[in-house]
């Protein structure tokens, strides 16, 4: 097998593509694709995250200190959008990118040109968010939420917001369509449906869901636009609209949209758990099955972002109802990877740090979520920093720790070397702790009643902000570190082999490291 | 028994986090002391359900962390290959579902309870403006705004001093709305611009003001005291400055509270027939102004720069009059103009003669009460 790839393998320093800046504008190769998102994803990263610092700059102490309230809503605005449509979105593109054609066999992505106008479309999308902020009356304020009639009043930084998100939508469906069709029709002959690595079927399924909900997002920014510029009174109740239905239509994408942040990273702790457990993942048909239900359930369960708006019982109970169900199929996939490590032989480098930290403190950001499922509960927190924590927990614990140990995994795979594993080991601690400490606090201000998206808060919160702001600034810093390991891997470092890491299984790991250009240009047979 | 539960639980958070960040005791690390029926089962509810993910926490990380500790390979432990057991796949997905009715049966209890807003021994309205809260109580014919008390030279810049002898900082209101205690109270919430959130955490209420409609919660209050709440819903600019004070008081002061304010409304009301002069309402304007446009517009007139529009010199408060009174009592959609149509015929003929006349604007004319009251029909 290996002498074969090794003879298979030989030409590619002869792969045709042009070089310097036009390979990267021109390339139709998934490879060269994934790695433009991730980077795209990762300036993004640090662009949101340098909005989320000077936010928290001004929550340093009581009192308005840095920013005028105006402009403090269009960071915590800016923040949301940057970091769910530029941040976490783009990287697991990029991950599908490089990973599901290595994973299942195939040569490429299915429509190969379409691929490389998805990543492109995205840059321009990001230039409208970021310059927004120069327009007359700077960027939008009305919360990433975008809630009308607030989004209604604001300046043409709206406008530009609206059509950034009309433009990644494009991007993420197309990514979507060719995702599917990749999935379905490029399998390896052997490889069927249920023998897919799980991180190929989270992305299947996570793919049919921003079809789905991509276009209702875009219908809801277009009724804003429509009743900003041509008069239209979809929001406007004086005109027989109702800003109600904004939230509505808003959320009916926006529950699945968080799922479609998670699934993926599902996917890839089901991949590196097992590795350094050295064991098969504990039982794979239940976790494809709990993946498929929880991408059922996120059509149901909308209304519990607005239990504060007033909905009959009814509503509230059955919404109640479909969302602590969520917790069965999220509690069998937590189980699962528990019983993956039980009675394995472990080893915690870098990538098994991270999907450790993940089941750890993603679960967390489960059990707050179980908490504010419960209406009552919820009506008291909703709009509070209770909430804000929840959500960072599993977004940021969640997708982000799930991003940063996949990209350990496969680094070695993707660059040819191994990265600098004792400083990987240090960035994890680092962004372990200096999560904590920026958003466990959060909690307490919460429940003690500090309303979110506020520049100013009264003085019983003030210790728990000081503390917040100071791991947000940690946490930001630590992740230079990644900057470094990821360039310094790149540049140079130890020989990664072909099957970089002892316990993992799959077809990236019967390529060469780094992967050649072309691979799988020859089907292999998977049994 | 079970709030002592909940304080137990609080003091154990507050000791780990306390010992791991080095955070002074002061805090609070859970929901404020419950003054209602309603905030009472929302706070038992939230301490059941903490210890129940407790005990699932402990459970769970406790096989994960044992799993950790013993199966590693530095100790030499081999891996088994097993990766399925239907059995036990079936009761760890069973057994979700049974704690989650468990949960789903109080808090049901509690939703009906909540939403039941009949014979309400009061009703007052309030609606959500950018930024202040009105308040009417329907049967009293009883009106008042609350606007942030707290003065402006506290909140701006490194003044800490002041914040910190102020407890209630961003918590305090001009006009707090006064209710009797042990009565139940209904809230009928709207808002008259952008969606709001009318909040007392004490009292376990929250309901979004929503422009246009009308939404309804209640609330009984068991001691009397003052309870302090904030908007929770982004509605723009000062979101973060219209605070919601009620004070809960014993029957006969709320009596005596609302004789007093029916005395002080027929003071102020002013006889309809009464012959302004420019001065007479400029002057009146400057406070009308104070109340209602200086967060957008500022005290000189000059608005901020490419968000809010300066009205000294604008061409619309220095050119026709009907334009000028058509924006403000219809309000400029699209914009965070909002109408201001719920003000009297006085208050708006007073502001719009104080901006025509103040400021770098000169124009020297006089809106009557009359005319507005024409220009609304």
């Amino acid at each position: 097998m290996e002498a074969a790839h090794g003879h298979g393998y030989g030409h590619d320093e002869h792969a045709h593509h042009p070089s310097g800046l036009m390979r990267w504008v021109t390339t139709t190769n998934h490879k060269d694709i994934g790695t433009l998102y991730l980077w795209f994803s990762f300036s993004m990263f640090i662009v949101g995250g340098i909005l989320a610092l000077m936010l928290r700059a001004e929550l340093f102490q009581p009192g308005l200190q840095l920013w005028e309230p105006h402009f403090f809503n269009q960071l915590t605005t800016m923040h949301g959008l940057i970091m769910v449509f530029g941040a976490i979105m783009p990287a697991f593109v990029g991950f599908a990118n490089w990973q599901v054609p290595l994973m299942i066999g195939a040569p490429d992505m299915a429509f190969a040109r379409m691929n490389n106008w998805s990543f492109w479309l995205l840059p321009p999308a990001a230039i409208l968010l970021v310059t927004s902020f120069f327009v007359p009356g700077g960027a939008t304020a009305a919360g990433w939420t975008l809630y009308a009639p607030l989004s209604t009043q604001m300046g043409p930084g709206m406008d530009l917001a609206i059509f950034a998100l009309h433009i990644m939508g494009a991007s993420s469906i197309m990514g979507s369509i060719n995702i599917i069709t990749t999935i379905l029709n490029m399998r390896a002959p052997g490889m069927t449906l249920m023998k897919m690595p799980l991180f190929v079927w989270t992305w299947l399924i996570t793919a049919y869901l921003l079809i789905a909900v991509m276009p209702v997002l875009a219908g809801a920014v277009t009724m804003v636009l429509t009743d900003r510029h041509f008069g239209t009174t979809f929001f406007n109740a004086a005109g027989g609209g109702d800003p109600v239905m904004f939230q509505h239509i808003f959320w009916f994408f926006g529950h699945p949209e968080v799922y479609i942040m998670i699934l993926p990273a599902f996917g890839i702790v089901s991949q590196i758990v097992p590795a350094f457990a050295r064991k098969p993942l504990f039982g794979y048909s239940s976790m494809v099955y709990a993946t498929s239900s929880i991408a059922i359930l996120s059509f149901i369960v909308w209304a519990h972002h607005m239990f504060t708006v007033g909905m009959p019982a009814a509503s509230q109970l059955f919404f109640m109802y479909a969302t602590m169900l969520i917790a069965v199929p999220t509690g069998v996939k937590v189980f699962n990877w528990i019983a993956t490590m039980w009675k394995g032989s472990m080893t915690f480098e870098t990538p098994m740090l991270f999907a450790c930290g993940f089941i750890f403190v993603f679960s967390m950001g489960g059990f707050t979520g179980l908490v504010l499922a419960i209406t009552p509960i919820d009506i008291q927190l909703q709009d509070t920093y209770y909430v804000v924590a929840h959500f960072h927990y599993v977004l940021v614990a969640g997708s982000l720790f799930a991003i940063f140990g996949g990209v350990y995994y496969w680094l070695p795979k993707w660059t040819g070397h191994m990265y600098n594993e004792t400083l990987g080991k240090v960035h994890f601690w680092l962004t372990m702790i200096f999560f904590n400490v920026t958003f466990f606090p959060m909690h307490f201000s919460g429940l003690a009643g500090m309303p979110r998206r506020v520049p100013d808060y009264a003085l019983q919160f003030a210790d728990f902000n000081m503390l917040s702001t100071i791991g947000a600034f940690g946490f930001g810093l630590s992740q230079m570190l990644f900057l470094y390991v990821v360039v310094t891997c790149i540049r140079g470092g130890a020989k990664a082999p072909d099957k970089v890491w002892e316990g993992a299984q799959g077809l990236e790991w019967t390529v060469p490291s780094p992967a050649p250009y072309h691979t799988f240009e020859i089907p292999p047979v998977v049994k | 028994m079970t709030s002592k539960l909940g304080s137990t639980f609080a003091a154990v958070l507050a000791a780990t986090l306390g010992s791991v960040a080095g955070v002074a005791g002061a805090n609070q690390y859970n929901l404020q002391p419950p003054q209602s029926i309603i905030a009472n089962q929302i706070y038992d509810l939230h301490t059941l359900i903490m210890w129940i993910i407790f005990a699932i926490f402990v459970l769970v990380f406790g096989f994960m962390m044992y799993a950790i500790i013993k199966h590693r390979k530095s100790v030499g432990h081999q891996a088994e290959q097993f990766h399925e057991n239907t059995t036990v796949e079936i009761i760890w997905t069973i057994i979700p579902f049974v704690i989650l009715i468990g949960m789903a049966y109080p808090a049901t209890k509690t939703i009906i309870a909540m939403k039941d807003t009949s014979n309400p021994d009061i009703t007052i309205k309030a609606t959500g403006y950018q930024w202040k809260w009105g308040y009417d109580y329907l049967q009293e014919g009883v009106s008042f705004y609350a606007n942030l008390a707290t003065p402006r030279d506290q909140i701006d810049g490194n003044n800490n001093d002041a914040r910190k002898n102020n407890p209630n900082y961003l918590l305090e209101v001009d006009n707090a709305v006064v209710v009797p205690v042990g009565k139940k109270v209904r809230m009928i919430i709207t808002a008259n611009d952008v969606i709001h959130s009318w909040w007392i955490p004490a009292f376990g209420v929250k309901q979004d003001a929503i422009p246009g409609f009308v939404r309804d919660t209640w609330f009984k209050a068991d001691h009397v005291g003052i309870y302090r709440g904030q908007c929770a819903e982004l509605c723009g600019k000062d979101h973060g400055f219209m605070p919601i004070v009620v004070e809960v008081v014993e029957q006969d002061k709320y009596a005596a509270w609302v004789a007093e304010q029916k005395k002080k409304t027929t003071a102020v009301a002013v006889d309809p027939a009464k012959q302004w002069t420019l001065d007479e309402l400029k002057a009146q304007g400057e406070k009308v102004f104070a109340a209602n446009c200086v967060a957008c517009h500022q005290a000189n007139g000059m608005g901020i720069p490419n968000t809010f529009p300066a009205l000294s010199g604008s061409k619309i408060a220095t050119g026709p009059k009907d334009a000028h009174m058509n924006i403000v009592l219809n309000g400029k959609p699209g914009t965070a103009m909002a109408p201001f149509k719920h003000l009297s015929d006085v208050e708006i003929a007073s502001v719009i003669t104080y901006e025509r006349n103040s400021w770098a604007n000169k124009t020297g004319d006089m809106v009557t009460p009359a005319e507005i009251k024409a220009a609304r029909k």
